[in-house]
């Protein structure tokens, strides 16, 4: 959610419970607009909250005039002190894959991680255990990463790519119809399209290059990890993620608000298939 | 923009003295129509056509007012009939240095002839069209006049050729000094393409730059086309001023003149396109038109835009390696500054042929951009000038920017109206919906006999006050939005109004698949839950039939296997069903009364791991099979939430103290307790610090799904006796284990960890004015669950999906092993045959064995049992 409009923003997206403080509202209210200044973001997203055992992480995250270039993360335990994620990377998120169970709230607490090794020497072949440590901090980062690719989402229509590349946020988006927000179709994964390209001519004959730029949620996988909901008697759409619960994406149709929030664990729902 | 098909019919003029890219930017300003028409006459005589052209161009020039003429000339030049400038090009290669005048020079030699003839034959006609109501003979009238030029070139040509060699340095010096006089006359315009043409035109524009927008478009490359637009607005006031003389002076004076041209032209037939034009160009240049009549201008417009269409071609001759050209619409944008600035009087004595095919041109392309779109019924002229009158209406910072959506929003303004009847007002009836359902939770305080019962609230309040748990919850940074759990307070309200409740509280939200539920908890008066009893009797009945139908199948094989005795569920008011639950899917909608939970429901319950829909009534697919639906799911996770969460802070209840029974304790452990008056509170550090300051004050549900042990095997001796009597009784001997939880009341520092993971986690609501701050309780086993205490008050809260955490993915349970057929031992199993040294073996043995009985009667042999 944006930033500028946090307060709104929390309303609107307030019904799967969770919400901010006051104490930690009026502190990002402030702090980001420090951040902003401080990094020269041209705009500033609240990502969300992961909820750990000690300490919870408040996440925000800089972007720049183009849309979907990478995104700059941060953290903060206090939401005053925001302090800059490294990117994620490939090598990363397998690392930091097999860690299991909640974040503990201290960026610097490192998980330990036995695993077998075979090991070779000579003609024996035998196992050793090696004991792999890995940072809370990586971890975070990993997990922002998955799931901003995975469940970040926007409106169609709330961004535009220009004819020159970059993608801008679109000034005349006057949010989705009631029929359109509805629909799945109508919401685009926030992050570099990846299944666009594998789309035969046929199912891109129909896409506008400027708007549908970006994957839409109607094919994802597992098929109903997305829970669509009309609130307030129609007047906000409330997009839950099954796949990651904690994230929830709200919308006003016919207004620009929109935009999304995670409060959760952090953790992935591997039971899925199971739950539907 | 253009067709293959006149691409293909032009391919053989690209041979002698035109390139594709010309022809392209031809097709782009004109369309097919004049390039067909121009097709005969430029395949045969590519050069002479170009002559023609010039000539066709000079003629007037020759007869009247030659400055005028020669703008007029540049004019014609300007956007159109490139070919024909290549094509003189190509008959009379210029000097490389100064390829204009040598053009200019020979149009004049041409036209000189050219203009003559033309003229006399063509005066009669023209005169005949009237100015406003252009004649539809005119059509017929170009063709011939076309006709005529082209047979009266052909037969010049020789004679030109001679002549135009001698004569252009003689014709660049007569240009150069007309060109200057004419400039200074009409102090106007763009239309002074003669200067520009025969001097150096970057000069010429430095001093006059108003006028040249109009002009500039065909002689700078696009660049400076996008610019020459953008410069107007600074030069009109000086314009009008001046030209206005020139305008109506002409005009007026040779209005006949001017009017037989428009009418002479082809384009006359079809008056709508100007109209249009003139419409879209008044927007693009508001000001130059608002000092010409409108009605004229439209005429003027058309005198204007042949030449304007030639003008191009002129400068081509030597700008046309600057590529491609303004488009059609940049030039209709020059065109309307045209009609201000190159308002001339000469128009009259304009060559006819030509120009009707130069108008055909603009006209074809005018009546391109009128073509109505086949799936949108819009056409581009029209959504041009209505975006061009919005952005002029709205004025939007980096208008060039947005531009795209200013057409897009154009597009949707105009398909809005068709819109709005069905459809949406199908959409919207939800909204209504609830909004009327809602709007009778408002006005429920207006009921009948409220305050009777305001009265009796006033004795013992059965409604909890929801907005102040609300508020400590949001400090805890937990709850809904304050407008949500408004409705939901007050649809409890409506629920203790409707039903006869002693205490009610807000049990929490549980989120849906597609609906969510909004859970109240609630305790029914003494002797007012009949419908429970209701639903045992029905159960009973089941269970009589079930036995009735095995009656009556005696004679076939009866399965030995029986079911384990099912554990009778807990009485209301005591363990799992101490509390009932009404759940509702928004507040406004009706409460809806959830079952009794049955152990069997909650045993299974664990095992699965499901998303709730959000429909009470949907079925539960899942393995191991849930006994029961949604309903029933729900009230059994929540009562596995119950008894894991609500917790209390140390002190605030107490046991009651009717429980003396030692038997009762030592079986199910107290289960009866009551709020403690004397509870002083406890210091909120102390809660944060230390979890063993909090206790359960529900009881925890042991692996039978009963609160209170239940000893099955007595229940079957029982069932023995007694089929009917199915009510637990409370046992005094165990035969089996008995499973025993923690009491009531039990320090929730006692419980279990998950997997090295805390059960719970204490913060202080607010580091920053911890005076102040509440101390937070949030479970980790029931992610979602979430407990306050201010010291003195307490409130517990669940948000979330409904399921417990586990480190550990699910995995549901395998299925049980094979149940045997029938009992296996030697009599049925079925053995290997011996083999032959079996066989012998075992006989030698036998005998062996014989001849030791025959020796030793006393001895057995243990060989029997051989397999």
């Amino acid at each position: 959610m944006d930033a500028d409009s946090l307060l709104l923003s929390l309303e609107l997206a307030s019904g799967s419970g969770q919400g901010l403080s006051p104490d930690r509202r009026a502190s990002l209210l402030t702090s980001l607009l420090l951040v902003k200044r401080d990094y020269r973001y041209s705009r500033v997203l609240f990502w969300g909250r992961i909820l750990g055992l000690v300490a919870d992480y408040y996440i925000a995250q800089g972007l720049d005039e183009d849309q979907l270039a990478p995104r700059k993360t941060l953290y903060s335990l206090n939401c005053m002190e925001w302090s800059l994620l490294p990117p994620a990377t490939e090598e990363m998120i397998t690392q930091t894959s097999v860690v299991k169970g909640r974040f503990m709230g201290d960026p610097s607490h490192e998980y330990e991680y036995t695993e077998l090794q075979k090991m070779n020497e000579g003609d024996k072949v035998y196992e050793e255990e090696i004991v792999i440590r890995i940072k809370e901090e990586t971890r975070l980062v990993s997990i922002i990463d998955q799931i901003d690719k995975a469940v970040a989402i926007i409106p169609r229509g709330a961004l535009f790519k220009s004819p020159f590349g970059p993608t801008h946020v679109n000034r005349t988006f006057e949010g989705l119809t009631l029929s359109e927000a509805k629909k799945l179709s109508s919401y685009f994964h926030f992050r570099e399209p990846i299944e666009l390209k594998n789309k035969t001519l046929l199912e891109k004959a129909d896409l506008d290059p400027s708007l549908d730029f970006m994957d839409s949620l109607e094919h994802d996988i597992p098929k109903g990890s997305w829970s669509i909901q009309m609130e307030r008697g129609n007047a906000l759409v409330v997009l839950r993620s099954l796949l990651w619960p904690g994230l929830t994406f709200y919308h006003a149709p016919g207004t620009k608000n929109c935009g999304y929030i995670y409060v959760g664990t952090g953790e992935k729902n591997m039971d899925l298939p199971f739950m539907l | 923009m253009h067709c293959p098909s006149t691409k293909e019919q032009l391919a053989p003029l690209c041979a002698p003295g035109i390139n594709l890219s010309d022809l392209k930017e031809i097709l782009c300003a004109g369309s097919c129509l004049p390039l067909l028409r121009a097709q005969g006459p430029v395949s045969g005589f590519q050069p002479q056509l170009g002559r023609l052209q010039v000539g066709l161009a000079e003629r007037g020039r020759g007869a009247e007012a030659p400055p005028n003429h020669r703008s007029r000339i540049s004019t014609f030049l300007d956007p159109f009939p490139r070919i024909m400038a290549t094509g003189a090009l190509h008959c009379f290669p210029p000097p490389p240095a100064e390829p204009r005048p040598g053009l200019l020079w020979r149009q004049d030699a041409a036209t000189c002839r050219a203009s003559r003839t033309q003229k006399s034959l063509r005066r009669p006609q023209q005169s005949n069209s009237t100015v406003l109501t252009p004649s539809t003979s005119a059509q017929s009238l170009s063709a011939r006049s076309y006709l005529f030029v082209y047979l009266f070139v052909f037969f010049l040509i020789p004679s030109m050729e001679d002549s135009t060699a001698l004569e252009q340095e003689e014709e660049n010096q007569e240009s150069g000094e007309e060109g200057r006089p004419w400039d200074d006359r009409t102090a106007a315009s763009a239309q002074d393409p003669l200067p520009g043409l025969s001097e150096s035109p970057e000069s010429e524009r430095g001093p006059d730059p108003g006028p040249q927008p109009g002009s500039s478009p065909p002689r700078s490359p696009p660049v400076g086309d996008l610019a020459g637009p953008g410069a107007p607005p600074p030069p009109p006031p000086p314009e009008p001023s001046s030209p206005p003389p020139a305008l109506a002076g002409p005009h007026l004076a040779a209005p006949g003149q001017s009017d037989q041209t428009s009418s002479g032209i082809p384009e006359a037939g079809t008056p709508r396109p100007e109209h249009l034009q003139q419409q879209s160009s008044d927007k693009g240049a508001s000001t130059p038109h608002q000092t010409c009549p409108s009605k004229g201008n439209a005429f003027q417009q058309f005198q204007q835009t042949p030449g304007h269409l030639c003008e191009p071609r002129g400068a081509n001759g030597d700008t046309s390696k600057q590529g491609p050209r303004a488009s059609i619409f940049r030039e209709e944008d020059s065109e309307s500054k045209h009609q201000l600035d190159g308002a001339e009087p000469e128009l009259p004595s304009e060559p006819e042929a030509a120009p009707s095919m130069l108008e055909m041109a603009v006209q074809s392309a005018k009546a391109y951009l009128l073509k109505t779109s086949s799936a949108s019924g819009l056409n581009l002229y029209d959504h041009l000038s209505n975006m061009l009158t919005r952005i002029l209406d709205e004025r939007p910072e980096n208008a060039v920017d947005i531009i795209e959506n200013i057409s897009q929003d154009v597009k949707m303004a105009h398909f809005s109206k068709k819109l709005d009847t069905l459809q949406n007002e199908n959409e919207m009836l939800p909204t209504y919906e609830i909004a009327e359902k809602q709007k009778a939770l408002f006005l429920q305080g207006n009921l009948e006999g409220a305050d009777q019962e305001l009265e009796d609230e006033m004795a013992e309040p059965s409604l909890p006050n929801v907005m102040e748990s609300a508020f400590y919850f949001e400090q805890a940074g937990v709850g809904l939005g304050s407008d949500e759990i408004y409705r939901i307070f007050l649809a409890l309200k409506q629920l203790t109004d409707t039903h006869p409740i002693q205490r009610c509280r807000f049990w929490g939200k549980i989120l849906g698949r597609e609906m969510n539920y909004i859970v109240a908890e609630v305790e029914f008066h003494e002797g007012e839950d009949e419908e429970v009893e209701e639903e045992d009797v029905t159960e009973e009945k089941d269970n009589g039939e079930s036995e009735g139908e095995e009656d009556d199948e005696e004679e076939l094989p009866r399965s030995l296997y029986k079911a384990p005795q099912p554990i009778p569920r807990e009485e209301s008011r005591t363990g799992a069903n101490k509390y009932v639950y009404f759940v509702c899917n928004e507040p406004g909608r009706p409460w809806v009364k959830l079952p009794s939970v049955t152990p069997a429901q909650i045993v299974a319950a664990r095992k699965i791991k499901k998303f709730f829909t959000g429909r009470l009534d949907s079925p539960i697919i899942s393995y191991p099979p849930f006994p029961g639906n949604e309903s029933n799911y729900l009230r059994a996770q929540i009562a596995r939430i119950s008894a894991g969460t609500h917790v209390s802070p140390l002190g605030f209840y107490q046991f009651g103290e009717e429980e003396g029974e030692e038997e009762e304790e030592v079986e199910s452990g107290r289960d009866n307790f009551e709020e403690n008056p004397d509870f002083e509170g406890i210091q909120v550090v102390d809660l944060v610090e230390s979890l063993s300051n909090w206790v359960h004050h529900v009881q925890h549900i042991l692996p039978q799904g009963r609160c209170n042990w239940f000893n099955p095997i007595q229940k079957r001796e029982e069932e023995e006796e007694d089929d009917d009597e199915e009510k637990e009784e409370k046992e005094e001997s165990d035969y089996i284990e008995q499973e025993v939880g923690p009491p009531l009341l039990t320090p929730i520092s006692e419980d279990l960890e998950i997997q090295d993971t805390p059960p719970w986690t204490t913060r202080l609501s607010s580091n920053l004015i911890p005076q102040y701050a509440i101390a937070v309780l949030r479970s980790n086993l029931w992610l979602g669950a979430y407990a306050f205490c201010n010291g003195k008050k307490f409130e517990n809260l669940y948000i979330g999906w409904g399921h417990k955490y586990s480190p550990d993915s699910y995995a549901p349970p395998v299925p049980p092993p094979v149940s045997q057929e029938y009992p296996s031992g030697p009599d049925i199993t079925e053995s290997d045959d011996p083999s032959v040294e079996e066989e012998k073996a075992f006989r030698e043995a036998q005998e062996a064995a014989a001849l030791a009985a025959e020796e030793n009667e006393e001895s057995e042999e243990d060989e029997d049992d051989y397999d």
